[in-house]
């Protein structure tokens, strides 16, 4: 029996990681995925669960411990934010280097400097080359879920993932959620048995090597290829999570996109904001679509390209910029795709929200507005805009 | 039970030759001494800082590492992840998922840039957060990996390729931090300093409390580096003496805040006698540079009976 809550998005994450019962948790508290760490403890001091829970003097510290917890054979969990996930920056390539299968939630939020503690994707964008699997969230309910999959999806495809959720907006909301029975879930997650860890009382093993120039390439050169073969896991992980609580997880959700002729893909919360400014438009006869990727690492970019095919144009929406003179990494990556799957719809990029500036609807009709210019000229103004930028 | 050198050489090594670290460096001895006090039925984890003693002992496919399990990850958090790896330890205990008669021990290895600079932070969190590990530096004053560049354990007027002697600059202008008792202040059960002398009867034994004890303990070990410091390889263990000899290195332990300085020289010998063994100090016995000898005596004296007076104040 699924049992409904009204948790943040930061509660209702903090519940999934009481009812997986890891080994070992490290974090270092950092807004806003603070309360992760801080709820968890909760359940450790009072005993709910029975996690070793480390409370490490840094995020680098936080990631080396989750290493070493994953290595010795546990089942490890972390959170973190901004500046946390930038100083972990270092461990995550070791973390996927080693082929440890940790989950680390994220709540997203904006990187100094300026300092700003509120939401955008300069974080965990900025180590999207890390060997960790990336699974985006829109709100509570997919928070939870996502951390429940994100934990079988590790230990199945041997490579760490991280869940990301938006600071603030999610993750201090409170919204009605569902929730599994903590037996459901521990079913669903089960025993975790590591084929190679340090603690194996049958024998001793050395991790961590030095590995001179061809084994490093054909390590670097398996990573990818796990990180490729992810995309099955993560689906057969979210048909079994389908049977179990009747909700449907893909590599993306699309939303009316079936007969969409002005298509935005956007990530996280705005996904909401952009869904029902589409619905409006569709009153008014406008076919507009939207695609929200929850997949992010693997790039579904086959998948996408197909779906994104019979669109007349298009617009790729980052809560983050690359500062690289040209655009930001979900436009930069989705247009390659394209390319290399010959399709020519017009595209352009918006940057938005950066340091939490809020997205209304009129922003996304600003958006949709300039796609029917471009699909009526067929061709961009021009690649890159700001929006919501004030002065 | 009593050391014998002869019994403890008997014990299989934990780190077996093939390693590629060069002749007359005191590292290899010095972990093969920390590990040899492990009791033979135990196993454990190791954890090594990068530096020379990880990308020398374990080149994919090969590993030196012997009878314990070895991790390496990055160069500044060996004590971080090892006290991951040592919750776990205690997680799976706890579960019934490892053997309840079996016991492993945790303990780190790192040189002084791994412990005392860019570790720092990631071995002062481990240790005050109470884990039941045992790290260990081997201290050989300078980023040898690298090529001998300064850290904070470099001795005073050393010539490193960081602090090089000039013209204008005499080598390397600070004094050494001095770790140990920075360990001491975390107020953790049991600090030590300890050297290759003599028939390693003092490393044994502190090693041996080191890793035995429970809770956090710490441990630094003097090891030379040929290389960094000029000397003839096989002049190690000589080094080692006069270290000790000169009070240059004194070997004490720190147990719940009781000091014990566990080797007193009958004939405490002045510093030269350890400063021209090495190339590294050569310029200080030039012409007019007499005041560097004389500073750096000072130092070590001002040391040497600071420890003195903690030994008689703490046991009182």
């Amino acid at each position: 029996m699924a049992i409904r809550e009204r948790l943040s998005g930061n509660e209702a994450v903090a519940t999934a990681m009481k009812q997986i019962n890891p080994d070992t948790v490290a974090a270092y508290p950092i807004t806003p995925s603070t309360e992760v760490p801080q709820y968890f403890s909760n359940f450790v001091a009072n005993g709910s669960v029975t996690t070793e829970f480390i409370p490490v003097e840094s995020e680098h510290s936080a990631m080396s411990a989750c290493i070493g917890a994953a290595a010795a054979g546990g089942r490890v969990m972390s959170a973190t934010s901004s500046q946390g996930l930038a100083l972990m920056f270092e461990m995550l390539y070791i973390a996927s280097g080693m082929r440890l299968p940790l989950t680390l939630i994220c709540g997203n939020r904006a990187l100094s400097a300026p300092l700003n503690i509120h939401n955008d994707h300069s974080d965990s964008m900025g180590v999207r080359d890390s060997g960790f699997i990336q699974l985006y969230c829109e709100n509570n309910q997919e928070a939870y879920d996502n951390t429940i999959m994100a934990v079988k999806i590790a230990e199945r495809a041997k490579l760490p993932v991280m869940v990301c959720y938006d600071g603030f907006i999610t993750s201090h909301s409170v919204e009605n959620i569902m929730l599994m029975e903590n037996d459901e879930v521990k079913k669903f997650v089960g025993e975790y048995t590591p084929s190679e860890y340090l603690l194996d009382e049958a024998r001793n093993i050395s991790m961590g090597p030095l590995a001179l120039q061809k084994d490093y390439f054909k390590f670097k050169v398996e990573l990818a290829q796990a990180m490729t073969k992810s995309k099955d896991i993560i689906l057969d992980v979210a048909e079994e999570f389908y049977q179990i609580t009747g909700r449907k997880y893909e590599l993306y959700e699309k939303y009316r996109m079936d007969d969409a002729e002005l298509g935005i893909i956007v990530l996280n919360s705005t996904a909401g904001t952009v869904k029902d400014t589409v619905d409006k438009l569709r009153n008014k006869g406008i076919k507009a679509g939207v695609i929200k990727p929850r997949v992010f690492r693997p790039l579904p970019y086959l998948e996408l390209t197909n779906d994104l095919k019979n669109l007349n144009a298009l617009a790729i929406m980052d809560k983050c910029d690359s500062v690289n003179g040209y655009s930001a990494p979900l436009f930069s990556e989705i247009t390659s795709a394209m390319y290399t799957a010959s399709l020519n719809v017009p595209t352009v990029n918006y940057i938005y929200g950066l340091g939490g500036c809020d997205v209304r609807e009129s922003d996304i009709v600003e958006v949709y507005n300039n796609l029917e210019k471009i699909a009526k000229n067929k061709k961009i103004d021009k690649v890159t805009h700001y929006l919501g930028l004030q002065d | 039970m009593a050391y014998n050198l002869k019994e403890v050489v008997k014990k299989e090594s934990r780190l077996v030759s093939g390693h590629r670290m060069c002749a007359g460096c005191g590292a290899p001895p010095a972990v093969r001494g920390v590990l040899s006090a492990l009791k033979e039925e135990d196993n454990a984890v190791v954890a090594v800082a990068t530096g020379c003693l990880e990308v020398s002992t374990c080149i994919y496919p090969y590993t030196a590492w012997n009878n314990v399990s070895f991790i390496h990850t990055a160069f500044e958090c060996a004590a971080a992840t090892l006290s991951g790896a040592e919750r776990t330890y205690k997680a799976l205990k706890n579960s019934g998922r490892l053997s309840k008669d079996k016991v492993t021990k945790f303990i780190a290895f790192g040189g002084d840039g791994g412990t005392l600079d860019i570790g720092f932070q990631s071995l002062s969190g481990a240790m005050e957060r109470g884990h039941d590990i045992t790290y260990v530096c081997y201290d050989n004053g300078a980023y040898m990996n690298t090529g001998t560049q300064r850290s904070s354990s470099t001795p005073h007027f050393a010539d490193t390729t960081t602090s090089p002697a000039g013209k204008v600059i005499p080598g390397k202008t600070q004094q050494r931090k001095d770790l140990t008792e920075i360990m001491v202040k975390h107020n953790i059960p049991y600090v030590a300093q300890t050297a290759l002398f003599g028939n390693l009867k003092d490393l044994y034994e502190k090693s041996e409390k080191a890793i035995y004890t429970e809770g956090p303990t710490y441990m630094s070990v003097f090891a030379p580096c040929p290389r960094g410091w000029g000397y003839p390889t096989d002049d190690l263990m000589e080094i080692e003496k006069l270290a000790v000899n000169t009070c240059f290195w004194p070997l004490y332990e720190v147990e719940n805040g009781k000091y014990k300085v566990t080797y007193k020289p009958a004939n405490k010998l002045p510093i030269e006698e350890f400063l021209k063994t090495q190339k590294r100090f050569r310029h200080m016995f030039q012409e007019g540079n007499e005041w560097m000898i004389k500073e750096l005596q000072e130092e070590i004296d001002k040391k040497w009976n600071y420890l003195l007076m903690m030994e008689e104040v703490t046991n009182k």
